[in-house]
């Protein structure tokens, strides 16, 4: 653990070793970390692609057959699977335009001159902080639940009582749910984006006698703009993955309503446990995946450049 | 505030007036499914479940006393040992390799930091099959150490991220002195980068608390009950057509309370954990 410049004198080491040496030194502190992702996530990927090509039900002993691409041939004539990425795109979309939407007006109510601002954004942030396990069966019980729940009961005088919301509607209720609990973190954001305004700039604008929704669009938008960037794109990466809430709320159901990837893995591996069908729908959710990732991460990436350059 | 109020209306121009309550009427929407989360879970059973629903009650602890005596305490041990085990871990292993990103960084260091937060991003499809049934060779499935294995790796990119961030905020020149007093690798973690970095190392454990506090799909597949979680214990309520209302609502405050109360404590760092430093 001696540092460089103490052992560099006394062996006289060529400029190669000594770089070498120094280049292992700067990696040592990184490895643990390195290897250990490294054992964890890419190892038991690759596995994961080796059993793609093989039929293995782990509830009939000795079923570990060589299978080629049959897993994936079944991929793309079953239709679970095209519903479920349709799915994945509908609510991760709906999600994320609505929260971002609903998130920029309420960062903009919070960043004006109003009362007891602090504890706006305190009780603001409570959704996105309660277990979501938790906020999806008060919603679905205690709010939503068509006999016992309080939104029907309010709107029984509207003609609207009695509504099975869940059953009805089942993926709209799960957006619902969803935009409730990522609202206040597109606020967080782009709250942050607003605060890092000069506000003299909007006082000037309005000097020079711009309206209230001149000054916002030709001034704080394209300012907030990088933070409802990041704020969209590294929601998307959350909301993706979304299976709490369709767990609690609608079981991937009515039918497969509401089956986004996530949970047909579920689904296939740990109620059908067909090991190598869910390894293929593993790999090709990482392929799905890696193509819109790759460029939402490139988009942050830069993203961050730009705040680290300030 | 009141000294404004008392100058007159002069200083209370009637939009600020309009814009407060339209603010918080949305704060209130928002608000209030954890609202009335902590009513149900004040009443007794049959008011919990009413139609109409009843507005007004005498508080009442039952449920909570019923709860806290009933089965959920292992839950909520779980639960904690799970986050605290892997947001030690995360920051064992983050420290250091933050530290070979910021401070005298690796060749390559932005192609190692996008290494890290891919991993974070890939499905959990990718590796979810092999590591359950590399869990259940080991004999290692309902086992919390296990499982707070997985939340490590979950966690460790977003913590690197983290506190690279903070890492890179300290002036240069200290580690400089440092190295001149011939001051060790250990030396200069401890002494230079833990003082110096506690908002960091607060918020990444803040956001290491939030996800894996919350976690419910590797708590679902990995255990089954002697390691089961906070969330998992609420599973038991999904079917509930309006009984033990009440009850669910108890646990579900309770289940919700520390990430609840560490997020609003720690608002600050709440946002730059989220966005991994990005934010400040």
């Amino acid at each position: 653990m001696n540092s460089v410049a103490s052992s560099g004198g006394v062996r006289v080491p060529t400029a190669a070793s000594v770089a070498r040496r120094e280049g292992w030194l700067r990696r040592l502190p990184l490895l643990p970390a390195f290897v250990y992702v490294v054992l964890i996530t890419q190892i038991p990927f690759l596995l994961t692609i080796y059993y793609s090509f093989f039929n293995w039900n782990l509830l009939k002993p000795g079923s570990f057959k060589f299978a080629g691409l049959d897993n994936y041939a079944r991929l793309l004539t079953d239709e679970s699977i095209r519903t479920a990425v349709l799915n994945t795109v509908i609510l991760t979309f709906c999600v994320i335009a609505i929260s971002v939407v609903l998130g920029l007006a309420v960062a903009t109510l919070l960043n004006s001159e109003v009362f007891g601002k602090g504890l706006m954004r305190t009780l603001m942030i409570a959704p996105f902080l309660i277990m979501p396990t938790a906020g999806a069966l008060i919603w679905k019980d205690t709010l939503l639940n068509p006999l016992f729940g309080l939104l029907p009961n309010l709107l029984s005088p509207f003609g609207l009582g009695r509504v099975d919301w869940v059953n009805r509607f089942p993926m709209a209720t799960v957006i619902a749910v969803e935009v409730w609990r990522w609202t206040p973190f597109m606020m967080l954001i782009i709250l942050a984006g607003l605060q890092s305004q000069n506000p003299e700039v909007l006082e000037a604008a309005r000097v020079d006698g711009a309206t209230a929704l001149q000054a916002f669009r030709r001034i704080t938008l394209p300012l907030v703009r990088p933070f409802l960037e990041l704020g969209a794109l590294l929601g998307s990466l959350f909301v993706v993955q979304t299976f709490d809430s369709i767990y609690m709320l609608t079981y991937g159901g009515p039918g497969e309503d509401t089956t986004n990837v996530p949970f047909l893995l579920y689904i296939v591996a740990f109620q059908g446990f067909s090991i190598g069908q869910a390894s293929a729908i593993g790999v090709v959710a990482v392929i799905l995946t890696t193509i819109v990732a790759t460029f939402a991460l490139r988009t942050l990436f830069s993203i961050f450049q730009v705040e680290a350059r300030r | 505030m009141s000294a404004k109020v008392v100058t007159g209306p002069r200083h209370f121009p009637t939009s600020k007036v309009l814009w407060t309550v339209v603010g918080w009427l949305v704060v209130f929407v928002f608000f209030f499914p954890v609202l009335w989360m902590w009513l149900e879970s004040l009443k007794t059973e049959p008011q919990a479940a009413s139609s109409p629903p009843t507005i007004l009650f005498v508080p009442t602890l039952e449920e909570f006393q019923q709860v806290l005596s009933g089965d959920f305490p292992p839950f909520f041990i779980n639960s904690a040992i799970a986050s605290v085990g892997s947001t030690l871990l995360v920051l064992i292993l983050g420290l250091p390799a933050a530290y070979a990103l910021a401070i005298r960084p690796v060749k390559r260091t932005q192609d190692v930091l996008f290494f890290f937060i891919s991993t974070r991003f890939l499905p959990f499809a990718a590796s979810l099959v092999p590591l359950y049934l590399l869990a259940r060779d080991l004999q290692l499935l309902d086992n919390i150490f296990a499982l707070s294995l997985i939340y490590t790796t979950i966690n460790l990119p977003l913590g690197v991220w983290l506190l690279r961030s903070f890492l890179l905020e300290i002036p240069p020149e200290l580690f400089e002195a440092a190295r001149v007093d011939g001051a060790s690798f250990g030396t200069e973690i401890m002494r230079i980068v833990v003082p110096l970095i506690a908002p960091g190392i607060a918020a990444t454990s803040l956001i290491c608390l939030i996800f894996s506090w919350n976690e419910f799909f590797y708590a679902v597949n990995f255990t089954s009950s002697t390691a089961a979680t906070a969330p998992i214990f609420l599973v038991g309520f999904i079917s509930g057509r309006g009984l033990f209302y009440a009850k669910l609502a108890a646990a579900a405050t309770l289940a919700s309370l520390p990430v609840l109360l560490a997020g609003w404590i720690a608002q600050k760092q709440l946002i730059r954990g989220l966005t991994m430093g990005a934010v400040k």
